[in-house]
């Protein structure tokens, strides 16, 4: 018995992507998924401190208006060696900025397969699927899939505390 | 009126893992290939080493040695594809191998009860009684992370 060769798909269906590090290991993130690629150094001016328990993958928030965007490090969510992350991708249409070592290049792929069902925990919320490009396999990560809604929900509990101390120590300071 | 009892051959594949030798029915094995690169990325499942290509298709590398053995492979000669079972879907997952592989008929005996969920059955071949390995409960996929999830859960029982 062989392995019957691949279905021949109909005009294939490209989708550009971003290849990025974390921690020297590589990934893909489809572009569109990309609202804004920052240097790390840009926005901590800006990012504030966060300490969700049991969560040490978010240590940083950006507050945009009403907005609260977590940044998560990369390395730790994948379970890598600590790294310091140099860039930032503002992920589309999610509460999430992924700190990346940085990007390796922009690339078509023509192809997802979906991650084959032997790899049955965290990943499969991780990975959309894998790529194969130039005789490498890539994972292709899923934005929404940085922070599931527990995740969110004992970070947003975190930052209201934060807020509500800030505004104690506030309070206790200008009745002095 | 004499009873004859035929006997049911079935085809298997003898594998080896290091210095043992197991079967694998050859209704579910595809081929045996020569290693080729693994690519590795980060998960959480355990026993999966990654994957590689084999005709345009990304297959699970999964090395069932830790489990059957209790120790890793220290050479690999080849990859037995096999599928495995998920519900009503099927994949192929490249187990490594120590040793050549052999295609034999031989008579299963059901495994018993009290015999590791990864024993399908035994064969008797060449003097060796053979473990018929299910891939389904040897090989990572749903249904071992619920199972495991669902230990995590469990409460601890207090003497």
């Amino acid at each position: 018995m062989r392995l019957a060769a691949p279905l021949k798909a109909s005009p294939a269906k490209t989708e550009q992507i971003i290849l990025f590090r974390v921690s020297g290991q590589l990934f893909a993130v489809s572009s569109s998924s990309v609202q804004e690629v920052r240097s790390a150094d840009s926005i901590s001016g800006a990012a504030t401190n966060i300490s969700a328990p049991g969560l040490r993958k978010v240590r940083h928030v950006l507050r945009r208006g009403d907005r609260s965007l977590f940044i998560v490090n990369g390395a730790m969510h994948f379970g890598l060696h600590a790294a310091e992350g140099a860039q930032l991708f503002v992920l589309r249409k999610t509460r999430t900025a992924l700190l990346i070592d940085g990007i390796e290049k922009m690339t078509t792929m023509t192809r997802l397969q979906a991650l084959p069902l032997s790899f049955c925990h965290e990943e499969r919320q991780w990975y959309r699927g894998l790529t194969a490009l130039d005789q490498t396999v890539v994972p292709v990560v899923h934005p929404e899939g940085f922070l599931s809604p527990e995740e969110l929900a004992l970070l947003d509990a975190a930052l209201l505390q934060a807020d509500k101390t800030a505004s104690e120590d506030l309070e206790g300071t200008s009745s002095a | 009126m004499t009873v004859s009892t035929e006997l049911e051959l079935q085809s298997f594949v003898l594998l080896r893992l290091g210095e043992r030798r197991f079967a694998v029915s050859a209704n579910q094995i595809a081929e045996l290939v020569a290693p080729s690169r693994v690519f590795r990325f980060p998960h959480r499942t355990p026993k999966l080493e990654g994957v590689i290509l084999r005709r345009g298709r990304i297959l699970p590398v999964c090395d069932v040695s830790e489990m059957l053995l209790g120790k890793r492979l220290t050479s690999r000669r080849f990859y037995l594809i096999a599928v495995r079972n998920y519900g009503a879907q099927k994949e192929w997952v490249a187990m490594p191998v120590s040793g050549e592989c052999e295609l034999i008929n031989a008579e299963m005996m059901a495994a018993a009860e009290s015999d590791a969920s990864h024993v399908a059955g035994w064969l008797s071949h060449d003097g060796d009684v053979i473990e018929v390995l299910n891939l389904d409960t040897l090989t990572p996929g749903p249904e071992q992370a619920l199972a495991e999830a669902a230990a995590r859960q469990r409460p601890e029982v207090r003497p």
